[in-house]
This record gives structure tokens, sequence and C-alpha cells, in this order.
């Protein structure tokens, strides 16, 4: 062995492989989640210089203290009139989760993805947007479409693949896609939406509008390619975009640790672009608004991209077809220390005497009924297996504007 | 008429365009200020300023990626990839996201683009600059591919490609670009400016997408080509004395097959020949779709001639690339047969 570097001085490599801190049998642990109190982080100007700001991609902006209250400088953007909507839509958003859920089980669709604990983050994000702005969203993000009044029926209808689905059963469950509601066509495919965001806003700036665009992606898919351009092209043209990363912890049953690598947080990623970068807690429906609504004014005022980091936790399965029992402790989303947004915003509302523990169990049951009138509705236009079904020409057709010749020939042969 | 190289046509293609319509952009790798390296672009940028013609980062899947939200907000991408061999970072983007876009959302969303890139070798390009992935294209079904073989289909063609709603793969044969090429490396090149398909129209016109053209009459044989190869089957049949039926197809995807069932119908014969590998080509469509049309007129069973199935080599270019000798070959058994 010598002393000047050669093979061998150092001993044998080893491979890193990082893991999460428990597995299933383990008692959970989030110690690993560090949390800035209420109201800590300071509240910059949307034109404050990006450099001096890179600390805010390792804090965690939170409004909602302990207590319920909303406290600090991100606090106050929104009347109790505006927050009771809010909770309404992230009631709504779980109540029809819950359903969809059951209607899966029941054999009436195929496939299902709910938003248990994440209901903050598209709720409040899309109360943040202007019409005319164009999200990209992920299949975790149907409260862009909930909290837009987008009609329940036809997002049940799309998922029943039956014969009002708007999408003519063509696409997988929760899917939807509504150009209307600034909701563009989910793919399906990971990552590949949020550089076709940053294009849409490219084209909004070409054009001299005023709308701007929001890209979503969770933390799992942030290890795509896709991403790495998107923030290149976000950060050189300085589109008007808010790129949104949803870090639930879970990618399927992959821990957040493997698609993060080194870095200390997902925000962290927009530094090397020189993109500001915020992260935020994202069970709080107070700090959700008021970080989107500084990312989409910096986006609106020209000023280019933002990054916002969402820290929340997958309370559910990824699926219908997913059990996470196999991989992480059954109890660990009760000791997510960020807690429930709904409950969150409940107790604030209950703190400011506007809400009360009454008012909420009769808004449930307002809501339930209100979803399974919306079921019935959509059932009785057929279900996956059973009753009413886009036709099986629906499926030759809108490859192309016009059919050409070797469509037409095959329809024929398909007797349709 | 004036005549102009492949590269001035499809330059005038986009510059007519993006004078007609404002929502027309051309962007990619090099592809503002320099104007492109086989100078495609050149004089675009300072004609219609930096936010309708722009250089791009060195990433495919974002140049596609963003090409597409461009379009589902209206505007109409026309864009570059350097090489054919570089699309395959964007291949998802194309593949999963431009050519389904309109189908799943129900024509909600619609994606609008021209992906441009030179395809095809004779140019000691090697593995990196010489492919021909047509097939990888006309796989999918949303796509429309074209390949032109002369500077007055290119600039229709692309002028078509433009204007189509629906995403169209627009791929260059660069060995093309300055005249036509018949496989005869060791010989002297033709300019277009010598060349009758080097007369190009001034302002807009069209060439239909999906719509073949007889290069040459014959009733023997038909010989189905795109692109370089057009020229290669020209002089296959002439230096054989061979009264062969050429049609060069022009748009893969949706194909012509109208006239394909014609000619073979008539000549009873067919050789399919392309620059791509042979093993699940674009010639094993060919070749399907002749024996199920034309099955009881063939007195031959249908040839292909291709390159090889390697990857495209560098010193071996000419023992690799499909030539005159080659074709001929198969074009003597086909007759014989």
């Amino acid at each position: 062995m010598s002393d000047d570097g050669s093979p061998g001085e150092f001993g044998p490599l080893s491979l890193h492989v990082p893991e999460p801190a428990v597995r299933p049998g383990g008692a959970p642990d989030f110690s690993n989640v560090e949390l800035d109190e209420a109201g800590a982080i300071r509240r910059p100007d949307v034109d404050a210089n990006p450099e001096d700001i890179r600390d805010l991609a390792f804090s965690i902006i939170r409004v909602l203290n302990r207590d319920g209250e909303a406290v600090g400088p991100w606090a106050g953007l929104l009347t109790d009139d505006q927050l009771i909507e809010g909770l309404r839509h992230m009631m709504t958003l779980r109540a029809f989760d819950a359903r969809m859920q059951i209607a899966q089980r029941q054999g009436k669709t195929s496939f299902y993805m709910q938003h248990l604990g994440e209901e903050a983050v598209s709720c409040a994000f899309r109360k943040a947007l202007a019409p005319g702005d164009m999200n990209f969203p992920t299949y975790r993000q149907a409260g862009l479409l909930i909290a837009d009044d987008y009609p329940m029926v036809e997002m049940m209808c799309q998922i029943y693949s039956n014969e009002r689905d708007p999408l003519k059963g063509r696409q997988l469950p929760i899917m939807y896609s509504s150009k209307e509601h600034g909701f563009f066509s989910i793919s399906g495919n990971l990552a590949t939406q949020y550089i076709q965001a940053v294009g849409w806003a490219m084209a909004s700036a070409i054009k001299h509008d005023t709308k701007i665009a929001a890209g979503w992606i969770g933390d799992g898919s942030t290890a795509e390619s896709d991403f790495h351009a998107s923030l290149v092209f976000a950060s050189t043209y300085k589109a008007p975009i808010v790129l949104n990363i949803v870090n639930n912890q879970w990618a399927i049953s992959t821990f957040q640790g493997i698609a993060r690598g080194g870095s200390g947080t997902f925000a962290a990623r927009g530094l090397g672009f020189g993109i500001p970068a915020l992260r935020v807690d994202g069970n709080d429906y107070l700090a959700v608004f008021a970080v989107a609504k500084w990312a989409i004014e910096r986006a609106r005022r020209n000023l280019g991209p933002t990054l916002i980091e969402y820290v929340t936790y997958r309370a559910g399965a990824h699926s219908t077809s997913d059990d996470p029992s196999a991989y992480r402790p059954k109890t660990e989303s009760d000791a997510w220390p960020l807690g429930d947004p709904v409950i969150r915003l409940k107790n604030h509302l209950i703190g400011r005497n506007v809400w009360s523990d009454d008012r909420h169990k009769q808004t449930e049951a307002e809501i339930l009924d209100t979803v399974v009138a919306a079921q019935k509705e959509a059932e009785s236009f057929g279900t996956l297996h059973a009753g009413g079904k886009p036709s099986a020409r629906d499926m030759f057709e809108g490859v192309y504007e016009e059919m050409p010749p070797h469509l037409r020939r095959q329809r024929q042969q398909a007797g349709v | 008429m004036p005549r102009k190289t492949m590269i001035e046509a499809i330059r005038d293609a986009m510059d007519i365009m993006m004078e007609r319509d404002e929502n027309v952009v051309v962007f990619g790798e090099d592809v503002g200020f320099f104007g492109g390296v086989f100078r495609c672009t050149q004089g675009l940028q300072a004609k219609y300023g930096k936010t309708r013609c722009f250089d791009a980062p060195i990433s495919e899947a974002g140049i596609v990626g963003a090409a597409i939200g461009m379009a589902a907000y209206g505007l109409k991408p026309c864009i570059e990839i350097q090489f054919a061999d570089y699309v395959y970072p964007a291949y998802d983007q194309i593949v999963s996201e431009a050519a389904r876009l309109r189908y799943r959302s129900n024509g909600d969303f619609t994606c609008p683009i021209v992906v441009r890139m030179p395809v095809g070798g004779g140019i000691f390009g090697g593995q990196t600059h010489s492919q021909s992935p047509e097939a990888l294209f006309t796989h999918v079904s949303g796509l429309k591919v074209v390949v032109p073989s002369n500077p007055h289909d290119a600039k229709g063609l692309l002028i078509s490609a433009i204007e189509d709603p629906d995403p169209v793969i627009f791929l260059e044969p660069k060995r093309l670009y300055n005249g036509p090429f018949d496989g005869h490396y060791d010989r002297p090149v033709t300019p277009w400016s010598k060349h009758d398909l080097g007369e190009v129209p001034d302002g807009h016109y069209t060439v239909p997408l999906g719509k073949a053209i007889k290069r040459r009459e014959g009733s023997k044989l038909t010989i189905l080509a795109y692109g370089t190869m057009v020229y290669v089957a020209e002089a296959a049949a002439e230096e054989h004395g061979i009264d062969a039926e050429i049609i060069d197809l022009r748009t893969l995807l949706p194909l012509d097959l109208e006239a394909i069932i014609e000619s073979v119908s008539k000549t009873g014969r067919c050789v399919v020949v392309h620059e791509a590998t042979l093993t699940s080509g674009f010639g094993a469509e060919l070749a399907a779709l002749v024996q199920e049309h034309c099955f009881y007129k063939l007195e031959a069973p249908v040839a292909r001639v291709t390159g090889w199935d390697t990857p495209y080599p560098h010193a071996q270019e000419w023992d690799y690339f499909p030539g005159p000798l080659r074709l001929g070959r198969a074009l003597v058994e086909t007759l014989e047969g």
C-alpha cells in the first residue's frame, strides 16, 4: 500500500442506498422533519432578489399555530367567508374521494386515487389563481376542479367511463381534462407535463398575455429529467409560472429520500437555477394560499418562475392498487407532525367563533348528500361494467382532427 | 422559376408561415442567432425577433415538451431537433404526450406542432448523425410522418405540416439538403440548381400530406421509396435497364395506399427500399400492405432492400448504405422471380 492515493489505500468502496427512518413494525419517526414555528418565517417582497431569499428553500412557512391561530407575516389574506368556503372545498374533496374509493371497491370503476391529507394543497392553490390561468396537474390535484366548482357529476362520469364521460372512455379514471377550468389534460406519465406548463407560460409571455401557468409534480418525479428541463427552461426564459412540488413523503413505496439524494430539500433544487424557492406547510390552508398568491403575483408581474415545495403527507394509499402497510408503519400518518388540513382549518374557524362542531357535522352531512346525489346521477349514465358506456366508434374518433383512411378502414373492420 | 436548395426551400416555408401567422414560432438548439447547424433557420430571428425564433437549451425533451405546452396555448411551434439521432430524450414527449393529447382530452386540448429533424446517412456522420428512425414514429397513433425528397416538395410539405392541426414529424434527409444523391458516392455531386425538382415557386403553396407521387413511369416492377432512396431507385433502374415504376411516398403516415395498390396491381412486382435498418422497419409495413391488397396480382415475393441491422457505422458507411448496386441486384432478382 502506498501513500499517494493509489487504489486500495482507503479500503473497498460501498454503495449508499438511503432508507426511510422506519419500516412496518417500527414506531413512526418524523424527527427528520424540522419544523419552524408558525409565523416565524419572513415574507419578502415579491420582487426580492432571489439571492437574498435562498434560506426560504430550507424553512417551512406556516400560518396556523398549535392553538389554531393565524399568525405572522403570511397571515391575514383571507376573510372568514373565504376560509369557510375553503373548508367546504376540502371537505367536499374528502367526501368525494371516500365515495369513489368505495365505488372502486364495488367494481364500478377500475381505479381510483384519493387525496387524503393533501386536500389543502390543490384547494387553496386554485383560489389564488385567476380565470384563464392554466394548471398542468398530476393525479392528486382534483381540488383544483372542486374549488373551481367543476361539476362533480362530470368528474364521476369520467371515473366511471360511462356514456356521459367527457373523455369518451379513453382515459384512465381521474385523468380529467377541462380547458374551461384551467385544468390541462392529465397524461398519467410522470413529470412530462411540468415542461409543458413552462411552454404554455412562455407562450403567454410571447403573446403579451396576462395569464400564468402552474406546473405540478410529486417528490418522487422530481428525479425525472423532464423536471430538470423544466427548471432550465423556466429559469432561462423567466417564464410566468409557479412550479409546484407536492412532497407527500412517499412515491408509491419509495420514500422521498430516494429522489432527494443529498439535497436538504426539494425546494433547494430551484436554487441552482436561480429560481426563488419556498417551502410551505402543505397541510395549512392559509399558508398554502399565501405562498401561492406570492408566487402567482411574481409570475403575473413578469418576475419569472417560483418553485414551491408543499410539505405534506399522503395519509392514504397511493392508489386503489396500493397497500402502504407493506412499506410503512400503519400508524405513521397519525404521527405526521403537520396534522390534518381539514381539522386544522376547522379549529382555526372555531377559534374565530365563526364555526362550531355542530355546524361542521351538519356541513359534513350536507356535503355527503350532495356527493351522493351527484353519484346517483352519474351512475344513471352507467358505470364501468354496467349501463351506458361510450361507443366502440368513439375509440376511433379524435386520434386526428380528420380521420385518415387507414383508421376509417379499421373502424369498418371493427364493424362500428 | 427560381431554384433553391432544400435548405433554402425549408427556410422559405418557415419564413412564409411566420409572415402569415404570428402564432408560428421556431426554436431549437443553435436555431436562433446562428440559424441552425444546417442553416435552415438562418435570418428568421433577425426578421421576426427573438421571441418568434430563438435558441433552446440542449434538452430535446424540454424543446418538445415546451412546444406541446405552447401548442396547447394556441401557438404553432415548428421546432428543430438538431439530428434525428438526438430525438430519443424527447421520445416520451412525442409518443405519450403530443400524439395523444387530442385523443385523451377529447379535443379539449390539441397539439399542432411540427418537429423537424435531419435524418439519414451519407455524410460520414457515424452512428450519432446518420439514423433514420421513421418507423419509431410511424408506429405511433396520432402522429403524421413526412419525408420530402426534393426542395419543391420540402417547401410544400412543410407548409402543409405547419398548417396541419395535429403533430407532424418532419424528417429531412440531410444528404439531400444540397443536391440529389443516387448512392454513387464516388461521383461528383449534382446541386439542386441543376435539377428540375430544385425549382421552387415563390410564395405560399402546399403539397398535401398523405399523397405519394410517381417519380418514374414503368410497367414491370414497382419501387416504393422515400427520401434519398428515390434517387438510388432511379439510378438502379436506369443502370439495369429495368422498366420500373418509382413511387415517392413523401408521407409515411398517413400513407397513400391507393397509389401503392394502383402501381403494384399494374406491375405485379414490388421492391421496397429504405435506408433504415431492416427488422421492424417501415418496409415491413409496406410489404405487408402490398401482400394484403395485391396478393393475387403479385408474380414475385415483395423484396426489401435496406440498411443492415447494425448501428450506422462510420468507416463502413458505403457498405451499410443500400446503394444502387444492392438495389439493382434486388430488382433483377424480383424481375426473374
